[in-house]
């Protein structure tokens, strides 16, 4: 078995999630274990409301566990100090508040900045590892344009170019496809799973593209209310898991053409 | 590397420029003094007329040094808070700051007189008035900062300035209800701002809490980068949001208060002149910007105090309005050419 020489990059044991206040604890998904390695690309897949968000920002260290352990590079998550942990970790989140006003180098370049000097100043390194990143995603072309001058495919990819060039063993996407035709959802995802054999980082997105998802992805973590089930695209399609994931009578998934359909 | 080289040139322009209309706004005034006595009363040489030394060394000089400080301080600030709160309206006074300043001011001046007349003699000296405005400033710098412990939402802290800013101007409209003339009008003539009223301790003191505001400035120059791509981002790349934006409030508070105090309020800069110098130099690399704003800043109320103190004529006009006369056409000018306003 190949599987027990990689490397693991997160894992996860009887983690509860969910938001805690004051007066009570809303619990959205419990006892997960997951685990991932390096190399391994990996899909979260759920209905809309299931968790997604809350499992990833829980996965990056942005929230807190209910109860449990999440384990980045064998490490508790909660000990790692905020830099190191941003050279362990990056993020390609949607719909952030950013300066459209930057230029696709500069952005890139901001994922430099766990590594750089008080001022933020970019070392010989550093420009190589934004040049390789930026080669990487294929928007080598795009680097002096302006972020209001892009498109939402291409500002997707510069995204991603800035978490490649974070440079960590695990990055994680929240709905990176969204907003996107059908072309560019399939072109991102190929993408990802690129960068997973070429660069050997382990990549975790939340996506609605069960169907590519399928196709592309070393593994699934399918969440369905408060339940998570784990394993390769086969081993869920085998289980029959996928044909719980929506509410009946909607859609059905068909097992022969492993996608779903509508119900006539 | 390329990126910081590209614009050495266009900073040290910047920088003759501040050091060129530094001494064009020494050499004019209502008083006509030749070239070579400006010179000689800077350098301390033998001068014509020993009251032109007068009027160089203790009028001009530390007006043209409040107009650079002044300036400078306004337009970092209003950077910081553009960059803090992603917001390219944002300036000095969305923190509430000029208005806790005015309503100290306001409270003293015509308070004193519809409180009852005990303390108005002894209150309306220069320094009571510049300690008012640091108090008014200083309460709503501590309800800001408060609100900014307890807040997660940077977009929360923006609101609360603005409602601090309604709050106090509906309390100075009821003051100046009940007040006489004479101390309305006495507001009224703080409100118009002015460089030229300070002597040397004041410009040491003004310039001691610049220098203070403007190291904290650079200490965040990398961490403002980050906060470019949203806090959430700045985050994932090992920022400390709650310190980071509590240096900045504080260093905004430190520079937008301690020169409303000493110079009254001046609109616009804070404003303006990030804006401005993004379109001079397209750059968002903050290492870039902070020097370019504070040049900048410097550069454009030489200009306005210039255009204030009217060359040969014996009028100075208000400097808060100047600023918004010459700084208003500008923005709309650039923003109808270039089409883009952001951040």
């Amino acid at each position: 078995m190949t599987e027990t020489t990689k490397h693991s990059i997160l894992k996860t044991i009887n983690l509860d999630i969910g938001y805690s206040n004051k007066n009570e604890k809303t619990l959205i998904a419990e006892a997960i274990n997951i685990e991932v390695n390096e190399g391994e690309l990996v899909a979260v897949i759920g209905i809309n409301g299931v968790g997604k968000s809350t499992f990833l920002r829980t996965l990056s260290g942005v929230q807190d566990a209910l109860r449990g352990k999440v384990l980045v590079n064998n490490e508790q998550i909660q000990q790692i100090d905020s830099l190191e942990l941003a050279s362990l970790v990056s993020l390609v989140l949607t719909e952030q508040p950013i300066s459209k006003n930057l230029s696709v180098f500069e952005l890139v370049a901001l994922g430099r900045q766990p590594y750089t000097n008080w001022i933020g100043r970019l070392g010989k390194n550093d420009l190589r590892q934004i040049k390789k990143s930026l080669q990487n995603v294929g928007i080598e072309d795009l680097q002096n344009k302006k972020c209001y001058e892009l498109s939402d495919g291409q500002l997707q990819k510069v995204l991603i170019a800035r978490a490649i060039a974070q440079n960590t063993p695990l990055v994680i996407l929240d709905e990176p496809t969204t907003h996107l035709d059908l072309y560019h959802k399939a072109y991102v995802l190929k993408l990802l799973k690129k960068l997973t054999r070429k660069t050997n980082k382990a990549i975790v997105f939340a996506s609605h593209e069960i169907n590519l998802a399928i196709q592309l992805c070393d593994k699934i973590i399918l969440m369905q209310d408060k339940k998570i089930t784990t394993g390769s695209p086969k081993e869920l399609l085998d289980s029959g898991a996928f044909s719980t994931v929506f509410p009946e009578g909607l859609i059905v998934f068909d097992k022969e053409s492993a996608s779903f359909k509508i119900n006539p | 590397m390329l990126q910081s080289q590209k614009y050495v040139l266009p900073l040290l322009l910047l920088f003759f420029g501040v050091i060129f209309l530094g001494f064009l706004n020494i050499s004019l005034g209502s008083v006509n003094i030749p070239f070579k006595d400006v010179f000689a009363s800077i350098l301390n040489l033998e001068v014509s007329k020993e009251t032109w030394r007068y009027i160089i060394v203790e009028y001009r000089l530390p007006k043209a040094i409040t107009a650079i400080i002044t300036g400078s301080g306004l337009a970092i600030s209003g950077l910081l808070m553009q960059t803090l709160f992603r917001n390219p309206l944002a300036g000095p006074y969305v923190l509430g700051l000029s208005s806790g300043a005015s309503l100290g001011v306001a409270i003293v001046i015509m308070g004193a007189s519809v409180f009852g007349g005990a303390f108005a003699g002894i209150l309306l000296s220069k320094w009571s008035l510049v300690i008012a405005s640091s108090l008014g400033s200083l309460l709503v710098l501590i309800a800001v900062l408060l609100a900014s412990l307890r807040l997660r939402d940077t977009m929360a802290i923006l609101i609360i300035g603005l409602m601090f800013a309604s709050l106090t101007a509906a309390v100075v409209s009821v003051l100046s209800y009940f007040s006489p003339a004479a101390q309305l009008q006495q507001y009224v003539f703080w409100s118009f701002g002015s460089l030229g009223d300070l002597s040397w301790n004041e410009v040491g003191i003004l310039a001691l809490f610049w220098f203070i505001g403007i190291i904290l400035a650079i200490s965040c120059i990398k961490n403002l980068n980050t906060l470019l791509l949203g806090e959430q981002y700045a985050k994932s790349l090992g920022v400390s949001i709650q310190r980071n934006r509590l240096i900045i409030i504080i260093a905004t508070s430190l520079l937008a208060g301690s020169i409303t105090a000493f110079a009254g309020p001046i609109a616009f800069v804070g404003l303006a002149v990030p804006h401005l110098i993004r379109q001079i130099i397209p750059v968002n690399n903050h290492s870039i910007l902070v020097p370019a704003v504070i040049l900048g800043g410097a550069a454009l109320m030489l200009i306005c105090d210039i255009a204030a103190q009217m060359p040969g004529q014996e009028y100075t006009l208000p400097i808060n309005a100047i600023t918004s006369l010459i700084g208003a056409p500008v923005v709309i000018w650039l923003l109808v050419r270039k089409r883009k306003f952001l951040f």
